[in-house]
């Protein structure tokens, strides 16, 4: 097959799926974003026309968004799909996907003012997470242990000079045991997870938190794939945390995952696995 | 394998003939992180983009 891979910087992660599909007899068409010229007004570009799919792997979501829904308009098969990536890039919209479909989340409560957020804390009881619901990596996530803190948080947010952050995304904090949980959902399967351990309440690899291979728990598959169901489907990477009582809840859904710390304590061919069932799918 | 001067001191940096636009390196000399891209078709280095809030997943 021919295969695109867009992307705008180049991680372990995109250096892995490259060489998993050379590997596997397949040709690759490297599509740097940054200088891509997106004329919407036409068909693809000359050496764009055949590709079969196209893996979207650009870091930064706005580009990850605008490259997918430019190369679905020339009538390439993308994966994720611009959807898919949208909806999961939102975590207000994700929660609500994934509950409209049963899958267990924390509970949550979308504020809209300084006064609305300490009712929703109040109601879903101390200690509360205040997430952007935009944001990545962990990034301006806080805990709040009581109403003084949450107002210092509030107050933070409805100072910043991005507008969501205006929207009150809180959700109920589960007291999770020191790890929380990354599970890869390929086309309907689960292939592989890793326990993210951190003595901080964030447990993001990306702050530091340590890798380590996860069972594959019967729960654990089943959760992941009705989280990866209820956004759409692809190749996702699902977030879950395990309460004191033992129950799974699913935090987030990535679409443009990152797996290099995966790859790294399990030795698994996540890359390879990518490939070979995504290219299953596409022939379907 | 060819030579591209490092844009913050000049020195050069080893960028393998393969390399992608967009790849990263750091310069042996002076530390900078570089991004590899082509110009007119011509392997050119500047200096690498800040993380940006919408990076990452």
């Amino acid at each position: 097959m021919r295969i695109g891979v867009t992307y705008d910087l180049v991680r372990e992660e995109e250096r892995l799926l490259v060489e998993a599909a050379k590997r596997l007899g397949h040709e690759v068409k490297p599509i740097f974003v940054p200088k891509m010229l997106a004329r919407i007004d036409g068909d693809a570009p000359e050496n764009l026309r055949g590709l079969d799919f196209v893996l979207e792997r650009c870091v930064s979501f706005y580009r990850a968004l605008a490259s997918s829904a430019v190369l679905e308009g020339w009538g390439l098969r993308v994966v994720n799909p611009h959807q898919v990536i949208r909806d999961c890039g939102d975590k207000l919209v994700t929660t609500i996907r994934l509950r409209s479909r049963g899958v267990p989340v924390p509970r949550t409560v979308v504020a809209f003012t300084r006064e609305g957020a300490v009712e929703a804390a109040r109601e879903l009881g101390y200690p509360v997470v205040v997430k952007p619901i935009y944001g990545s990596w962990g990034r301006l996530m806080a805990r709040a242990l009581s109403e003084d803190d949450l107002l210092d948080v509030i107050d933070f947010r409805e100072s910043m000079p991005v507008s969501h952050f205006k929207v009150h995304y809180l959700q109920e904090f589960v007291n999770k045991p020191g790890r929380d949980i990354r599970s890869f959902y390929v086309w309907g399967e689960v292939p592989v997870a890793i326990y993210r351990y951190s003595n901080r309440w964030k447990t993001n690899t990306a702050l530091g938190g340590r890798a380590e291979p996860a069972e594959l728990t019967e729960e654990l598959v089943e959760t992941t794939i009705r989280a990866g169901d209820a956004v759409g489907g692809g190749v996702l990477g699902v977030d879950l945390v395990e309460s004191p009582e033992g129950n799974l809840y699913v935090i987030e859904v990535n679409a443009v995952i990152e797996f290099r710390n995966t790859v790294r304590v399990t030795g698994y061919d996540l890359a390879g696995h990518i490939v070979e069932r995504t290219v299953q799918e596409m022939r379907r | 394998m060819a030579s591209v001067s490092c844009p913050v001191c000049e020195a050069g940096v080893e960028v393998p003939d393969d390399a992608l636009e967009g790849e990263l390196f750091e310069c042996s000399s002076c530390g900078a992180h570089l991004e590899f891209y082509l110009e007119a078709g011509k392997p050119r280095l500047k200096l690498a983009e800040e993380v940006s809030e919408d990076w990452g997943e």
